[in-house]
């Protein structure tokens, strides 16, 4: 009876895995299998693919910098400082995650957009961000800055203090004690952080579209191309996919090539 | 000399502690709880007393009265936690240069090595932390800490993380270079036999110093039931009535 059950139990564990795993990957087999290579070059050669990968590029890349620098620092003092500020904060960062992008878009638009709350301000400084580069920027730090932050504050608890308090001693002051013992600590854990976040603002879609617009060159990303080209030529949506794919494989691999967490020891095993 | 007077209350815990040492070793010996760990953060400069004065050798390094609460990295205060703390992601020969960055590179290497060859280190320059036995861990330690000629020593539980074999070797060693040294050095523990290392000891319950003296001094007059298990004459107590 129990062996029955155990079987049981372990045929559920091989079904829900294989039908899983199976739905997860379909999809992305279904990109590359149903493309004849012809049509895939000549979807590379379209219009909208150079300029839209550029931009997402300079987008992401410019997001993910300002992400990790203030997401940096916002981590440690989070980390280091518990209370109520702190948890307000840690709450506070981690609500874009779970907005709808759209959603986001339109709240990015209602705070900065033309007639926004502080719209009126910024066009006085002669800034208006709505439907410009500058706007993508923002609407991808937005979504993806959850990501990195909640992997910088673990990664920043999880050093250990009295290391922290040995560096003080040693002479370091408060930021190079960040620098010197705080960051190399935690590195795996932000280059993992700085990959989820990083993902995320690739894929970036709904805010971008509200916030941003899509203008070949200004606006339009990646994914807003896929979209634009799915309109006309569903060969050549399926080609930007496949870029889409292979640029985002080819920087978290590189970027899980940085942060060889394994290799790393253990932050120091206690005891003799 | 390091004149200490600070009161701190955290928690449930109300500190008040004075003790003065001069260029002798003083144990902090006391239950858990009793405020020794929260005494050494005083001291280091990392956790701010509500009021008192701290001074080492003349120098003011907190004064609640004139405002002064010199950083812990200006302190030139040397600590060692109880797991020693050496930065696992550097080598040992990192880990000695660490307080030196003032200094060029062959002169921090120069120091550190000569430290960690007196503290019988010397052959693990290039090793990680994670791959040294409890024993090696502490003179690394203690070399990375003395290479910055600190004006007092405060060690933490030194022994607690080491097996017996270590734990006694240890001890004898480090009461060579306690003598040697000659720097006020406070060690905070709840080993009897930490003792032998010490001068005098200082016992905190509850946030105060109970008693203070020499170890024959504190097993003719135990003030406490505590006092009493520590130097061993806890049978010479009359049981506290429940």
């Amino acid at each position: 009876m129990s062996l029955r059950r155990a079987n049981a139990w372990g045929a559920s564990q091989a079904c829900a895995s294989a039908l899983l795993v199976g739905f997860l990957l379909v999809p992305v087999a279904a990109l590359v299998l149903t493309l004849r290579w012809a049509d895939f070059l000549d979807g590379l050669r379209h219009p909208l693919l150079l300029p839209a990968l550029r931009l997402s590029l300079l987008t992401t890349g410019t997001s993910l910098a300002l992400v990790v620098v203030l997401g940096s620092l916002l981590a440690w003092r989070i980390a280091r400082n518990p209370g109520r500020v702190s948890r307000w904060m840690e709450a506070i960062t981690q609500l874009p995650a779970v907005i709808p992008p759209a959603v986001a878009g339109v709240g990015l638009l209602l705070a900065f957009g033309r007639r926004g709350l502080f719209g009126g301000w910024l066009a006085a400084h002669g800034i208006a961000p709505a439907f410009t580069t500058p706007a993508v920027v923002m609407a991808e730090a937005f979504v993806s800055a959850p990501f990195f932050v909640q992997a910088a504050i673990a990664a920043f608890r999880r050093v250990d203090e009295n290391l922290l308090v040995v560096a003080r001693t040693l002479g370091a002051s408060p930021f190079r004690t960040f620098l010197r013992v705080g960051l190399p600590l935690a590195g795996p854990g932000l280059v993992a952080g700085a990959a989820m976040s990083w993902a995320r603002s690739l894929g970036e879609f709904g805010a971008t579209l509200l916030f941003a617009g899509n203008l070949t060159g200004r606006t339009q990303t990646l994914p807003l191309a896929v979209y634009t080209a799915m309109e006309s030529d569903l060969r050549a949506a399926q080609a930007l996919s496949l870029v889409m794919v292979a640029v985002a494989f080819a920087l978290l691999f590189v970027l899980r090539r940085m942060a060889p967490g394994a290799a790393l020891p253990a932050p120091e095993a206690r005891g003799a | 000399m390091l004149e200490v007077r600070v009161a701190r209350r955290l928690g449930a815990l109300d500190l008040a502690i004075e003790l003065s040492l001069d260029r002798e070793t003083v144990l902090v010996a006391g239950p858990n709880g009793a405020g020794k760990s929260t005494l050494l953060r005083l001291l280091l400069g990392v956790l701010r007393p509500d009021a008192g004065r701290v001074a080492v050798d003349g120098a003011v390094l907190f004064d609640g009265d004139a405002a002064i609460d010199v950083p812990a990295e200006e302190r030139r205060l040397a600590y060692l936690p109880q797991d020693y703390a050496l930065f696992p992601h550097l080598d040992v020969l990192g880990n000695a240069t660490f307080g030196l960055s003032a200094l060029d590179r062959r002169e921090r290497v120069r120091r550190a090595t000569g430290w960690l060859e007196r503290l019988g280190a010397g052959h693990l320059l290039d090793r990680s932390p994670s791959a040294l036995s409890g024993g090696e861990r502490q003179r690394v330690a203690l070399a990375r800490a003395l290479v910055r000629t600190p004006r007092a020593l405060l060690l933490d539980e030194p022994f607690a993380s080491l097996d017996p074999i270590a734990r006694r070797q240890l001890r004898a060693s480090l009461s060579g270079w306690l003598r040697e040294w000659r720097l006020p050095a406070l060690i905070v523990s709840h080993d009897p036999a930490d003792a032998e290392l010490a001068d005098r000891i200082a016992v905190v319950e509850d946030g105060r110093v109970v008693q203070q003296g020499t170890s024959s001094e504190l097993r003719r007059a135990p003030a406490s039931a505590f006092v009493a298990e520590l130097t061993g004459t806890a049978a010479a107590v009359p049981e506290p009535v429940p």
